[in-house]
């Protein structure tokens, strides 16, 4: 922990880059492993401790010391971490033990290996024995460490440039390796000194493109036969991909995907932990992320709290708890799954998540029907058909083929998804306007669009206009959405960037739908409504015109 | 009405700083006075123009040097405990360990005692005489690091880090900004205190009160006038400067990649020593961190702090919580002996 707490100490005075990477490969070829892998891990920004938060820090110093002394010193300050390590020790400061010396020198991987096993409650005695054992820059290496905010002006290239130096070989070429190895990196280092062949570049935790439902016209079910589908209840959750693995050390890598392959592993710290400790070698599975709280699933509205944070604190994971409701195995050990039939992987996954024994992880009940009436009464009433105390997290039911292999994109004909609410459409935030009273000074009254083909390619189509349907706290970030992402202006009226890159997507409820000829898009909503932000989602995905238009009254 | 006695006997804060009626003297004026009591010879303390003015010989010095021969019209020198009757009092100066002849001042006065600290540190220093405890009724202490954050580590660890730093970088000069008066010397006895056996270059603004320090039989390193020498030759070598110095581009012109140190006890604040572009924070003070103050504040026996420049409002809290009357001076002219200092280094560089 010494050496790496002066690495830290030199590099958050070091203003060149040049100097930088000669004081971090050297301390790379200086330090052994595992201490360095930690250390290189800590850089890149790969190590995140679940319980390790500002305020368990803050805890640790105000149950030692005086309060005005302890706010007169961090305003003096500014940082907290550094605050606290200067003042461990203080007179005034309340010291928790005699510093034993009997102890070997505390370790960098000591520090992330405990930490990794320990629990909350145990943090505080932990931390306390640790900043015992360190002189001030250990105390505040350690500090900065374990909140996750190095702040020592080395970007994770950075840091992979200098052990490529270690090697002489090129930045891209740890790119290459990057993602099939995990701290402390053993196998990377090996290669880079001499003593092993260069890791295998095969990812063990890959992304695998998810394969998606599409909507369901109830006209279909005269050509589908029951008996070729197995039911499953539609989760109002968020998509996820887990993705798990073991580097050629042995450590386990894991990831969490979207469902358009962006990484959310940071984003889940908890999740992606209790997911870490399935034994499984390899695994990756499809699911639905929800938060559970006593046994039941929570509406959507609790899932957005764990969405768009800065940082996952402590209280926010015990208050969501998440949990990935499985409803598909796509690989398992070495065995690449997405090929077999829907049937089979389903009787794999039950057996999967039997074994698999872990509080964050349980499987979607299957719904059973024999004929499409018990199904469309399944939908109309989830509770009664099985789904009981989570019935009102049911957003619809999902028909797979029993045959269908798994099919990345949108295949025609495997997989339907029926709605509940059939007035129910994404579209994309095209215009906002500001309200009126105690909103005039917000962006209040919203424009959206769906998706139409033209002459000139894909383009949104305005449909309809919301003012109403969320929080004021809500309110106040699609305010500041509106006023970050203007791209023009017309009066009162802002143009918000929208296209199939950017944009924002709202649920929208409505009571019905009409034609219309002043309407450019040729149809009329009635009492639009905004049903839920849906921050995760990608504008591409977003309703298509034709959606609306299947929706209405026959003529 | 019950009259409390206490420091409020002896002493009285007027528009020109601390006064003692019984004896009809200032300590360490901010503006001219008949007669003033100057503890140390910084800037903040020991200004010009005074009628009279009672301090050590190497105080008095040091003012003659950094003020001219006419610093005061009259001038009278004393010694370490010896008491001097003054009208109604009595005073003695007493080794404050801050800067050569920095001195605390006793004043004995209707039956009470009061201990003015002026300036002091209780850590090593070579180049002056230590810091001695004065059992007293008040004590008026200084408080520039009180806040429990500062801590000076042991100078030997510090001046190792700029040792170690010139061996991983020895093709670069390492250029320290340090206090003309006090800190630059006390820096070139640690830095020979180490071991060090090549000259140190210094600045032409820390030449003078140096050679004084030398000639008063401080153990100091072999020292160059920079001047004389190529600044681009001092690869490998350690140049002090004023602080000033250390953010004049002009003056760090032509150094060999030169890294820049900064040796002061606000270097424990890393946003402090980032702002001011160092890359080197030697933490070296001169003055006592917030253990040396509570300790000092106990080791006096008293039953009444004034605390004045610096963070007062944090000893005044500390020593509340233990039962000591206590009260802030906010004292006006005296800063931080940074700025303080800042201003007569650019003079002495100039002239
Ligand atoms: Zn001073
Ligand atoms: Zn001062």
């Amino acid at each position: 922990m010494n050496r790496f707490a002066e690495l830290l100490d030199r590099l958050s005075f070091e203003p060149s880059r040049n100097g930088k990477l000669r004081l971090m490969t050297d301390y790379f070829r200086r330090t052994e492993d595992p201490e360095r892998g930690y250390a290189l891990a800590a850089l890149t920004g790969a190590l995140a401790f679940r319980h390790a938060k500002p305020a368990a820090v803050r805890a640790l110093i105000a149950e030692r010391m005086d309060p005005a002394l302890f706010a007169m010193s961090y305003d003096f300050v500014g940082d907290l971490s550094e605050t606290v390590a200067l003042l461990w020790g203080a007179t005034g400061v309340v010291a928790s033990r005699p510093a034993g010396s009997n102890h070997p020198p505390l370790t960098l991987s000591e520090i992330v290996e405990t930490l990794s096993r320990a629990g909350r409650l145990d943090l505080g005695r932990l931390l306390a024995s640790w900043l015992d054992s360190l002189d001030e820059t250990g105390r505040w290496a350690l500090l900065k460490l374990i909140t996750g905010a190095l702040r020592v002006g080395v970007s994770a290239r950075l840091a992979k440039t200098a052990v490529a130096e270690l090697g002489q070989v090129e930045p891209n070429d740890i790119e290459q390796v990057w993602h099939g190895i995990a701290p402390p990196y053993l196998p990377l280092f090996a290669w880079l000194e001499g003593r092993a062949e260069k890791p295998s570049s095969i990812d063990p935790a890959p992304f695998r493109p998810a394969m998606l439902a599409q909507p369901l016209d109830e006209k279909n079910f005269d050509d589908l036969d029951p008996r070729d589908f197995i039911g499953e209840w539609k989760w109002d959750g968020i998509r996820l991909q887990v993705s798990a693995g073991r580097d050629p050390s042995g450590a386990r890598i894991l990831r969490l995907f979207s469902r358009t392959g962006e990484e959310t592993t940071g984003a889940f710290p908890d999740l992606a932990d209790a997911l870490g400790r399935i034994e499984a070698d390899a695994f990756a599975l499809d699911g639905e992320l929800l938060v559970v709280r006593d046994g039941r699933v929570q509406p959507f509205g609790a899932l957005q709290q764990r969405l768009n944070r800065k940082s996952v604190t402590a209280k926010l994971v015990s208050e969501f708890p998440l949990r990935l409701r499985a409803y598909d195995i796509i690989a398992e050990g070495d065995e690449d799954l997405r090929g077999a039939p829907f049937e089979e992987r389903r009787n794999r996954l039950e057996a999967f998540v039997a074994n698999s024994q872990s509080p964050a992880l349980d499987i979607s009940p299957l719904v059973r029907f024999d004929d499409w009436q018990t199904l469309a009464a399944a939908r109309a009433d989830p509770a009664a058909a099985g789904a009981g105390d989570d019935a009102a997290a049911v957003e619809g039911v999902m028909l797979k083929r029993r045959d269908s292999i798994y099919t990345p994109g949108r295949p025609t004909g495997p997989w339907f998804k029926w709605k509940r609410d059939p007035f129910n459409i994404d579209a994309v935030l095209m215009y906002a306007q500001r309200g009126h009273g105690k909103r005039s000074s917000f962006y209040s009254d919203y424009t959206f669009g769906v998706w139409r083909t033209s002459e000139a390619g894909e383009e949104l189509v305005p449909v309809g206009k919301a003012y109403f349907g969320f929080t004021d706290e809500e309110l106040a970030k699609i305010d500041r959405h509106v006023r970050a992402h203007t791209i023009e202006k017309f009066g009162p009226v802002r143009v918000v960037e929208h296209g199939l890159n950017a944009g924002l997507v709202f649920e929208i409820a409505f009571e019905g739908l009409n034609r219309s000829t002043r309407h450019k898009s040729g149809v009329a909503m009635r009492f639009p409504r905004i049903a839920r932000i849906r921050w995760d989602k990608p504008a591409a995905e977003a309703d298509r015109i034709e959606t609306l238009e299947a929706m209405l009254p026959p003529t | 009405m019950t009259q409390k006695t206490g420091a409020a006997d002896v002493l009285t804060v007027t528009a020109n700083g601390l006064y003692c009626p019984a004896g009809d003297f200032h300590i360490d004026p901010a503006r001219r006075v008949a007669n003033a009591l100057i503890t140390h010879g910084h800037s903040d303390h020991a200004r010009p123009g005074h009628q009279k003015v009672l301090a050590t010989r190497q105080t008095l010095e040091i003012m003659r040097l950094r003020l001219g021969d006419h610093f005061a019209d009259a001038s009278q020198q004393i010694a370490y405990r010896e008491p001097l009757a003054i009208g109604d009092a009595r005073v003695t100066f007493f080794p404050a360990g801050h800067v050569l002849g920095s001195a605390q001042i006793l004043i004995e006065a209707n039956g009470r005692r009061v201990v003015v600290s002026g300036d002091y540190k209780r850590a090593h220093d070579p180049t002056c005489e230590s810091f001695e405890p004065v059992r007293c009724d008040a004590f008026v202490t200084e408080a520039t690091f009180g806040l429990p954050v500062f801590r000076h580590p042991p100078t030997s660890q510090e001046i190792g880090r700029l040792l170690q730093s010139m061996q991983l970088f020895p093709e670069r000069a390492h250029v320290v900004g340090a206090y003309s008066l006090g800190k630059a010397q006390r820096m070139l006895a640690l830095i020979a205190e180490a071991g060090w056996d090549r000259p140190v270059f210094i600045h032409g603004a820390l030449d003078k009160i140096t050679e004084l320090y030398r000639s008063e039989g401080a153990p100091l390193c072999d020292t160059r006038k920079i001047a004389a020498a190529d600044k681009k030759k001092l690869a490998g070598e350690i140049v002090l400067c004023p602080p000033s110095a250390i953010s004049s581009d002009l003056w760090l012109r032509n150094f060999p990649e030169p890294r820049i140190g900064f040796a002061s006890g606000w270097m424990r604040v890393r946003a402090r020593a980032r702002q001011r572009g160092v890359e080197l924070p030697l933490v070296v003070s001169d003055h006592a961190d917030w253990n040396e103050l509570c300790a000092t504040i106990a080791d006096t026996g008293c039953s009444e702090v004034w605390v004045t420049h610096g963070a007062e409002d944090a000893l005044v809290h500390w020593a509340r919580m233990r039962g000591l009357a206590a009260k802030p001076l906010h004292l006006l002219g005296f800063g931080d002996e940074d700025e303080a200092d800042a201003v007569q280094d650019a003079q002495e560089t100039t002239s």
